[in-house]
């Protein structure tokens, strides 16, 4: 890779350079927020839709403090429990921001937030017929990150570990099946913890990293932020370069001949 | 339309009363929300943003009004 500018990624017809998708939860403040995606170099951040606070509806509005304009949003289906909810949730989306582009997640269980992915395979099929470009969250299971793409995702998206854990990446064998098997992008989302387990993703050969918890619960979101950016770059280059083999034993890295 | 009768609906789950012969557009200005930075759901079927202002509001109608908060 001699350019390292033109390792781009695309999905549903855009292209990116950024690697990492950051969400927009959990902040202490709106500053903090649009500090940390400045900081984290992200193109696309995660979003919510939820109801306008009808009793106050003048607070200060994410749109304020990251403009659409300049970073795409992916409006999310968190807190959806069946495929209707998660397929009413997106067409009130595709409404407010007028993009086709969103995130699926259809959840099982408030415990471990697990996908319940006989429902998440089910909604993007119908999504995927209602014309949205469906970047699915799923279980680290080759088969079913294999069942989303056959039903029409545009992206999909394997948990590295249960949402908001920070357990990081649990199981590297079936994340690198999902990519070696997938034809669409292949993004790690959930788990990550801190920089190392974003850049562990990345040399397992994921086209990204989707992060929320681990830079707005660290101590300095702004240079965590920052941490994750060099994480993803530097995982990403350590993929694209080919490590070296493994070997069971030592082997000097200086010359014999000549020893004194 | 007599415009002295109101009409019952709920928006976000809340009863409110709105003048007969409202549009929906009309309804969210009265509340105070900026029609053009909301997508609204009437009795489950979504509201172009585009014919926001000709929708006329019927009693009994159920009213999501949502926006993008911050998410993961």
């Amino acid at each position: 890779m001699s350019d390292e500018s033109k390792d781009t990624w695309s999905v549903a017809g855009k292209t990116f350079t950024s690697r990492l998708i950051v969400g927009t939860g959990k902040y202490k403040s709106f500053e903090e927020n649009a500090a940390a995606v400045e900081a984290s170099g992200a193109e696309i951040v995660t979003v919510a839709v939820r109801r306008v606070n009808i009793a106050d509806p003048n607070q200060p509005m994410l749109t304020d403090f990251i403009d659409p304009k300049k970073v795409v949003y992916l409006p999310n289906t968190a807190g959806c429990f069946t495929a209707e909810e998660a397929i009413r949730t997106l067409r009130l989306a595709r409404e407010a921001g007028g993009w086709n582009l969103v995130k699926l997640e259809v959840l099982a269980e408030a415990k471990t937030l697990y996908p319940d992915m006989l429902e998440t395979v089910r909604a993007t099929e119908l999504l995927a017929k209602e014309g949205f470009e469906v970047m699915v969250y799923c279980t680290d299971d080759p088969i079913m990150a294999k069942r989303c793409e056959d039903a029409g995702a545009v992206a999909v998206m394997p948990l590295g570990a249960p949402i908001g854990s920070g357990l990081g990446v649990q199981n590297r064998v079936t994340i690198r099946l999902i990519v070696e098997n997938s034809k669409v992008p292949v993004l790690v989302d959930a788990g990550v913890g801190t920089a190392s387990d974003a850049a562990i993703a990345m040399e397992l050969g994921c086209d990204g990293v989707l992060m929320n918890t681990a830079i707005a619960e660290a101590k300095e979101p702004v240079t965590m932020a920052r941490a994750m950016k060099l994480a993803v770059e530097s995982g990403r280059l350590a993929y694209l370069s080919g490590r070296m083999q493994k070997r069971r034993y030592a082997d000097p890295s200086s010359p014999l001949a000549g020893l004194i | 339309m007599n415009s002295q009768i109101t009409l019952n609906v709920t928006v976000n789950g809340d009863a409110r009363r709105v003048g007969a012969g409202a549009t929906v557009a009309g309804m969210l200005r009265e509340i105070g929300i900026d029609p053009k930075r909301v997508a609204v759901e009437r009795n489950l079927s979504i509201v172009p943003k585009s014919t926001l202002e000709e929708v006329p509001v019927e009693d009994g109608d159920q009213f999501e009004i949502v926006h993008f908060v911050g998410g993961g």
